[in-house]
């Protein structure tokens, strides 16, 4: 008896390590440490003393939290966007092509996301660039005198985030609108309902769970993203995570760099904890519907 | 709205002209990329100049480094593979892992512990990326301060690059297995047990088997995504380069169409990989 609890705790254990060793020495302890980084000053070499100089230094310092706060509203707006962009083809995927066409629409769609960001991002640049298709093609229609230059403006960078983002939007929708039956909405009709009313009362809360999944993955993505705005942006991306990139590699000052990324970190949390407050989900529930 | 209501023409145009302006939309990058790799020009830019295959088979001695001369890129192309193949090898094992313990085990904290295994996905790349290089870089001193050992490994570089893409594609792989364990029929193993085979050889002939798909499709999405990484491998990148980020560096600087070149190679490679994995799964789910 007392050897097969030994054993059984033996092969509990053995299952147990690679998690503990991976989120511990991965994951929790890596962020103990950044968190310890961010809360000290260098005074002198190799001294140095617990302070909050790296959070006051980022509050004092406009341009920090300047693009600390652009790079949220921007992310936001992208998230709204892609859920704008994602809703009508997720339904037409879910509800309107018949048989074979849903599910091969929606693999078409899918597609393009199996290729890197990298290679997206490039595509865009060829497109949008002075030089590049998109300003040729204007020109020809006569609708501007010299090539315009695309890259580089805000809206160029949203384009692109929410182009990067679409996928993630699209399948938690096309899987919650898929569980929604017909005839509600064919009783709501009978009923007099308009089709406005139709999505308001019964499409909307029905994909609720897919919609805040859809939109937290989208906005922590997004928010987190370094690619796109960079080279979509370039000078002007002012992105979050490119501060905290030059703090770390560019300057090596690690404290102020840690101290930014937790403040993305708490940001990010903080979006995701109140978009599940908003729907009422739950994170288990929602990671699981992506 | 749906297809037994009736639905005016308008709508009905709407809808169809939509659906074209996203496929548009969706399909637009990647074709000037792959029509671009074939321009006879020394930038990926408009006019035609005419068909050629310089960017592929180019070399100095024609004055165009082709994709297939271009020992950098081939090398970054090598260190990316590299790299996924180990963070794949690594994600499956410790997937596979993590599932029996979430669907077996018993134990307290396990809610906790399923709790946390889902964080990593929602905790942005680059973070991940600094936390592990400043922890890498805090253990590294430590055991060169204390016991003179040189930890080159902890030090930016190909290991700290599988370590960080790990860090959250073990979570896809998990996931994805687990997904699949949940649904296996426990009679069968009962059934096994009860003919006399040990727990190996229930693992072995019955439980394998039946995860093949669930592994199958988990090693591919995670070599994609290793191979696609770019946040995380940015912050641990050392000398060798991958291809994300040799990539990044070279659209910063204007490059020529051998990164098309490039491109189109990545986008037959995935098309394969995603044809082959949508034939065996009817319903497939990359976000996952």
């Amino acid at each position: 008896m007392r050897d097969s609890r030994w054993h059984a705790r033996l092969v509990l254990g053995l299952m147990l390590a690679p998690a503990v060793l991976w989120l511990g020495a991965l994951i929790v302890l890596p962020h103990i440490d950044l968190g310890v980084l961010s809360l000290r000053e260098r005074v002198g070499p190799r001294q140095y003393v617990a302070s909050l100089a790296q959070y006051r230094t980022f509050f004092a310092e406009p341009l920090y939290w300047h693009v600390f706060v652009r790079t949220a509203v921007m992310s936001v707006l992208a998230t709204f966007f892609t859920l704008l962009l994602a809703f009508p083809i997720a339904w037409i995927i879910a509800k309107l092509a018949q048989g074979r066409a849903g599910s091969l629409l929606f693999i078409i769609c899918l597609i393009p996301f199996w290729v890197s960001e990298t290679v997206r991002t490039l595509g865009w640049m060829i497109l949008l660039r002075e030089s590049g298709v998109l300003p040729a093609l204007m020109v020809k229609l006569g609708l501007t005198a010299m090539p315009v230059e695309l890259l580089y403006r805000d809206a160029t960078i949203l384009v692109g985030l929410v182009y990067t983002s679409l996928l993630f939007m699209v399948v938690p929708l096309v899987s919650s609108l898929e569980s929604l039956d017909n005839s509600l909405i064919e009783a709501a009709y009978d009923l007099g309902a308009g089709g406005f009313t139709i999505l308001r009362s019964i499409v909307i809360p029905h994909a609720a769970p897919g919609i805040t999944a859809g939109c937290i993955v989208v906005f922590m993505l997004t928010l987190g993203n370094y690619l796109t705005p960079t080279l979509l942006g370039g000078k002007n991306s002012q992105w979050f995570t490119e501060q905290i990139y030059t703090q770390f590699i560019t300057r090596f000052n690690w404290e102020q760099g840690a101290a930014f990324g937790f403040l993305l970190l708490g940001l990010s949390t903080a979006l995701v904890i109140l978009g599940l407050r908003i729907s009422g989900q739950r994170f288990g529930d929602v990671m699981r519907a992506t | 709205m749906i297809p037994s209501l009736p639905r005016p023409a308008w709508l009905r145009g709407a809808t169809v002209a939509y659906l074209i302006a996203f496929l548009v939309f969706l399909f637009l990058p990647l074709a000037v990329v792959a029509v671009f790799a074939f321009n006879d020009a020394p930038y990926p830019a408009p006019p035609w100049r005419g068909f050629t295959l310089d960017w592929f088979l180019g070399n100095a001695a024609r004055g165009r480094i082709g994709l297939f001369a271009d020992g950098e890129l081939l090398g970054s192309i090598w260190t990316s593979c590299l790299v996924a193949i180990c963070v794949t090898a690594l994600s499956a094992l410790v997937g596979i892992a993590n599932s029996f313990l979430i669907e077996r085990g018993r134990f307290p904290g396990k809610q906790l512990l399923s709790i946390l295994m889902l964080a990593p996905l929602v905790i942005p790349g680059v973070i991940l990326g600094i936390s592990i290089l400043a922890f890498a870089s805090r253990v590294a001193d430590f055991a060169d301060d204390n016991f003179g050992l040189e930890l080159d490994f902890l030090r930016p570089g190909l290991p700290l690059v599988v370590l960080g893409q790990f860090s959250y594609i073990a979570t896809i792989a998990t996931l994805t297995i687990s997904a699949r364990l949940r649904r296996f029929d426990r009679t069968l193993e009962e059934a096994a047990l009860n003919l006399g085979a040990s727990k190996a050889a229930v693992f072995r002939t019955i439980l394998l088997p039946y995860l093949r798909p669930a592994l199958l499709g988990s090693a591919a999405i995670s070599f994609l995504m290793s191979f696609a990484d770019f946040n995380t491998t940015l912050m641990l990148v050392g000398a060798d380069t991958p291809l994300t980020v040799m990539m990044y560096g070279r659209m910063r600087e204007g490059a020529t169409p051998v990164l098309n070149a490039v491109s189109l190679f990545l986008m037959l490679a995935s098309a394969v990989l995603a044809l082959t994995l949508l034939r065996r799964s009817p319903r497939p789910n990359p976000a996952q």
